[in-house]
């Protein structure tokens, strides 16, 4: 057990640092929501009825920055073969890993999620909703988007490859979550897009370590 | 803990190319083994085949005493070039890391820091440090979480003379207390060894 607390203290200090880490995930976050009036036009209405689908979609992207690095870093300094060398197995580092980045990064932008929403004219009684749904889709977002990463380790320009792969496997916790808070705006029925979106986290941070795992091993041999 | 290690006919590719094949060694307790070779040979890999990170072509490596897999989890020290270090790091939490990680305790740490006098240098960042620097906190790590087998690669090599005379004195303690060196190198190790060549 201590192992593994040592080993997510060290993963969120370094996701917290990685290139910039949390600030600039929530700058990028917050430079999104900004432009998104500038090309929509500045018409309340019309930024309020596409509010909380763009901060969603916005989340999404922010929490693409900082994956790349998450396998890669390790796996060029040799960081990832003492990794490997300990009765911690692999599946478990794997999944402080994407625990580590989830914190570090997952976290802050769930406090920033709201509050662009709102800016963007979305009504403050979302703010909890909101809050709640970048919270599950963080966890969502960092054990997928980790399954991109150790897949794209060892190839060139990683990054890339990286949001490639993972995209299309943001598209259901962005359809669950927006779904969520749009019915939640119109005063339907929430709560089946919220626990869809929570079903899909919990399946990503049970499958995933699995695969992230696997990956390395491979890009290791 | 682990009393002997057995290489049996072994042989590793790599991107299709066959490295070596049918190499055997009996490396017993407080035995070293310097394992010479041109560049290319393989030395490398065959360390990280000990280490089970790279897949065995044929053979197979036996440790006495532990299945392979609890062996390496928990009985080798694998030092190679690149060492994990994290430049942004100081050099006391990336040490403090690895010596809870591999089954260290504090004072183990501490007693690494004074054999190794890193005590100045322990709140530099990483990047800060020298190659050889470096390499004394990569040593470091030996000594903060006593493992029987060591997998040395190049160790020597950024070390200036006076620190590859006390890292000798290091690999001699370490095997008097019945640990086993297996060690890939260009220069002569400081201590008494097999030598086992590894032929292209």
């Amino acid at each position: 057990m201590s192992r593994l607390s040592v080993l997510l203290a060290r993963e969120t200090a370094l996701a917290w640092g990685r290139g910039g880490g949390a600030l600039v995930s929530v700058g990028f976050y917050a430079g999104v929501a900004t432009l998104l009036p500038l090309a929509i036009g500045p018409e309340a209405e019309r930024l309020a009825a596409v509010a909380s689908g763009a901060a969603w979609v916005a989340l999404a992207l922010a929490s693409l920055l900082s994956l790349e690095r998450l396998f890669e870093r390790d796996y060029e300094d040799g960081a990832l073969d003492l990794l490997n060398l300990s009765p911690l197995p692999l599946e478990l580092t794997c999944a402080a890993k994407c625990l580590g980045q989830w914190i570090a990064t997952g976290a802050p932008l769930a406090l920033a999620a709201p509050i662009a929403a709102i800016g963007l004219g979305a009504s403050p009684a979302l703010t909890p909703l909101i809050f709640a749904c970048a919270l599950a889709g963080g966890l969502a977002f960092a054990f997928v988007g980790g399954i991109g990463a150790a897949l794209s380790l060892g190839a060139r320009r990683g990054g890339l490859l990286t949001a490639v792969i993972v995209l299309p496997l943001f598209v259901p916790p962005v359809i669950f979550g927006g779904g969520a808070l749009d019915a939640f705006a119109g005063g339907l029925p929430w709560k089946a897009g919220f626990a869809l979106l929570g079903a899909y986290a919990a399946a990503a941070v049970a499958l995933g370590p699995l695969a992230m795992a696997a990956a390395c091993r491979n890009a290791l041999s | 803990m682990i009393g002997s290690l057995d290489l049996r006919g072994v042989g590793v590719s790599r991107g299709g190319r066959r490295l070596f094949a049918d190499l055997s060694l009996r490396l017993a307790a407080g035995q070293a083994c310097a394992l010479t070779g041109a560049n290319g040979t393989g030395k490398t890999s065959l360390l990280r085949a000990v280490a089970g990170l790279v897949a065995l072509d044929a053979g197979e490596v036996v440790f006495e005493g532990a299945e392979a897999g609890e062996a390496r989890a928990s009985a080798l020290h694998l030092l190679g070039h690149l060492d994990g270090l994290k430049p942004a790091r100081t050099a006391r939490e990336e040490l403090g890391f690895w010596s809870l990680w591999q089954g260290g305790s504090e004072a183990q740490a501490h007693s690494a820091v004074a054999a190794l006098e890193l005590g100045p240098l322990m709140d530099l960042e990483v990047r800060r440090l020298s190659a050889g620097q470096r390499r004394r906190l990569a040593l470091a790590r030996l000594l903060s979480a006593p493992r029987p087998l060591w997998l040395l690669d190049e160790p020597l090599s950024p070390l200036d003379a006076g620190w590859r005379t006390r890292f000798g004195a290091m690999m001699r303690a370490h095997l008097a207390g019945g640990g086993m060196i297996l060690a890939a190198v260009h220069d002569p190790l400081p201590i008494p060894a097999i030598s086992l060549e590894i032929a292209g």
